[in-house]
């Protein structure tokens, strides 16, 4: 367990990174931050959230080290300030509304990308020069080339607002009350099908190519020549030989795909108004709210580290050399 | 290789993690005259019909942002006609929703987008291999720091992080962009580079540089570096393709200088105009062609340069080509990757 203990030491060093990025970001403002904040907020701020602020982010006189320290005692202690937006309620509170989105979408968009591109990258390298390798990728990499906000309001244009097919906005039915009722299921689902569609389209291209590079190599293996000078049907070879080692590198790209997905969905929320984390940024943003801004840009690494630590569980569990090292 | 011609922000994986680790490999040293061989290359790759494709795409929008100023005189951001003019005779791409010429617009945007992209790229590229190539080379303690540094900042999620920086740092000129852009995108190219550095690092023709006395810095520089020029293009294209979709983004939420023309501020102002719905497609459709042009020239010319560099997908070519010229039409391809004698 060598192996994940340095993972782990890892992903410590990259939270503390951002941490750290994070408390800075405020005091790389030209002039005092708190100050500024209050005129930008242009009223929108009473004297006492200032205050609050001020606290929040250890700005005080203290020396630069303390107020470091008192900073990341409020992080570990789940104290992240509180909204101007939605004052006065606590970042954290406001964030937790907003992550389920965006893992739900950005969880649907990536595993069916992955499942989906990784099958057309295995037939394609199996039957190399056939329509699925020769045509395909020159067009995914043509569609992967319109930068996504572009396609995905196009989407919405035609589906959405010309068309009706798919709702405009929002996760679910206005005026629906979240539960497990099937209804209410049926209409997220509903609200999901573009937006995941429009990642699912753009990033697949990424792992049909992935998958047909590592299928290339495993296929010039000998064991693969010997799995069909046995004489094994076609599809075990492909699948049970090939495809399954072709995985393992893909395996450790769908980590990081899933920390792009988490951030890359904020462009599908926004374009979608999809109510989970990058829909919140960018209003955080245009709103001047620098503590939630602050907050989502925490939360956002910590999700993309956590998907890593589970995909590199998962890769312990898959791939034997890694337990023994 | 094929590293981040599918980065468009953030959404998708550099996926060839480890993947292309194998083939990286293989590039690297082909033995005879370097000039003499890259001059041959580079013939290789004028040849080939994607690089050919790609590189006219390129060269005809580099036209277009250096004569700006002379195929659309005047200042886009002039209000000249009426609002919402469909594409005419006069106004090529119609006009915008406050009455301003697409066409100049878009013309005049290739300045600021393919400027600040191209810079970011070199910028970038730069960053990658100084860092990639000293922690390849050096090893040891050395490695391990620039490692990790390349790794934390490889998994920092860069969208949110640029969208933060300009929540707090405000500003939104191409400098600007050019910086914030180059910091948050250099460390998968140094990665990388990184890898390929500490193979070449091993072959015999370093420990002979070595032995023979010569400086660090010309063994990195004069013998290192040369045998992986094909990766460096392929990170500058990566880059570049990078840095144009993501100060797109940047500028399409409104984050930055909109009074800066460049094709995605132009799309933002599209969107605020509510071009879709008002169905004014003209103002929405040439910038955002542009830029996917952009980036598919730029992954075409990267795929050429992989082709021909690459000497497995490079002896798959040889033998289906003299297998063709020997009237064989092979319908499936052989899986192995073929020996070709004289590949070089």
């Amino acid at each position: 367990m060598h192996y994940l203990a340095r993972r782990i030491g890892f992903y410590l060093i990259a939270a503390w990174a951002s941490i750290t990025l994070n408390f800075f970001l405020p005091r790389m403002m030209p002039g005092d931050p708190a100050d500024i904040v209050f005129a930008r907020a242009q009223g929108r701020m009473t004297p006492e959230s200032l205050e609050a602020m001020k606290k929040a982010y250890g700005l005080s006189d203290a020396p630069l080290i303390v107020q470091y320290w008192d900073y990341i005692k409020a992080v570990f202690s789940g104290n992240l300030g509180t909204s101007f937006l939605y004052f006065p309620t606590p970042v954290t509170e406001v964030i937790g509304t907003g992550l389920r989105w965006t893992l739900l979408l950005g969880l649907t968009a990536t595993i069916l990308a992955f499942v989906f591109g990784s099958i057309i990258g295995i037939l394609g390298a199996w039957r190399r020069g056939g329509v699925l390798d020769s045509a395909l990728p020159p067009l995914l990499l043509f569609i992967g080339s319109f930068p996504y906000f572009w396609l995905a309001t196009i989407a919405l244009y035609f589906f959405a607002f010309k068309h009706d097919i798919f709702p405009i906005r929002h996760a679910y039915e206005d005026g629906m009350i979240p539960n497990w009722s099937w209804e209410f299921i049926r209409s997220v689902i509903y609200h999901l099908i573009l937006p995941a569609t429009t990642v699912l389209i753009v990033s697949i291209g990424g792992w049909v190519l992935g998958m047909r590079n590592a299928m290339i190599s495993t296929l010039a293996e000998d064991y693969v020549t010997m799995a069909e000078a046995k004489g094994l049907s076609e599809r075990r070879v492909m699948f049970a030989y090939a495809a399954r080692n072709a995985l393992l590198p893909n395996v450790t790209a769908f980590g990081m795909a899933l920390g792009f997905v988490l951030s890359g969905a904020l462009l599908t929320e926004i374009v979608f108004a999809y109510p989970g984390l990058g829909y919140q940024l960018l209003n955080a943003v245009r709103g001047l709210d620098y503590p939630l801004m602050q907050g989502l840009f925490l939360m956002i690494t910590f999700a993309v580290l956590a998907a890593n630590l589970l995909v590199d569980l998962l890769y312990i569990r898959l791939d034997p050399r890694v337990r023994r090292r | 290789m094929i590293e981040q011609q599918a980065t468009n922000v953030g959404q998708f994986p550099p996926v060839e993690a480890e993947l292309t680790g194998n083939v990286v490999v293989d590039t690297s040293v082909t033995p005879g005259n370097p000039s003499r061989r890259g001059a041959g290359t580079f013939r290789a790759i004028m040849r080939n019909r994607k690089a050919l494709i790609g590189v006219i795409i390129l060269l005809g929008f580099a036209g277009m942002a250096i004569f700006a100023p002379w195929i659309a005189p005047g200042d886009p951001n002039d209000l000249i006609a009426k609002r919402n003019l469909p594409p005419s005779s006069e106004y090529w791409f119609g006009t915008t929703g406050s009455g301003q010429d697409v066409f100049a617009q878009t013309v005049l945007g290739a300045r600021a987008s393919l400027g600040v992209g191209v810079a970011v790229g070199i910028f970038t590229t730069f960053l990658a291999a100084l860092i990639g190539m000293t922690a390849g080379y050096f090893g040891g303690k050395v490695d391990d720091f620039l490692s990790l540094f390349m790794n934390v900042f490889l998994i920092i999620p860069a969208l949110p992080l640029l969208i933060v920086l300009v929540g707090f740092l405000g500003g939104g000129g191409p400098m600007y962009f050019v910086f914030i852009l180059g910091i948050t995108g250099w460390s998968w190219g140094a990665r990388v580079l990184r890898s390929q550095t500490l193979s070449l690092r091993e072959k015999d023709f370093v420990s002979a540089a070595e032995v023979s006395g010569e400086s660090r810095i010309r063994i990195i520089g004069g013998e290192i570096f040369p045998n992986m020029i094909s990766l460096v293009a392929a990170n500058l294209f990566g880059a570049t393709i990078y840095a144009v979709g993501a100060m797109a983004a940047l500028q399409f939420l409104g984050l930055g200088n909109v009074s800066l023309v460049s094709w995605g501020t132009n799309l933002y102002w599209a969107q605020n105009n509510g071009a879709l719905l008002t169905g004014a497609w003209w103002t929405y459709v040439p910038s955002g062609l542009a830029i996917a042009l952009v980036a598919f020239a730029f992954a075409l010319t990267n795929f050429a340069v992989d082709e021909v560099t690459n000497p497995r997908l490079k002896a798959q070519r040889v033998a289906r080509e003299s297998l063709a010229k020997l009237g064989h039409k092979s319908k499936k391809n052989s899986r192995a990757t073929p020996v070709i004698r004289h590949a070089n």
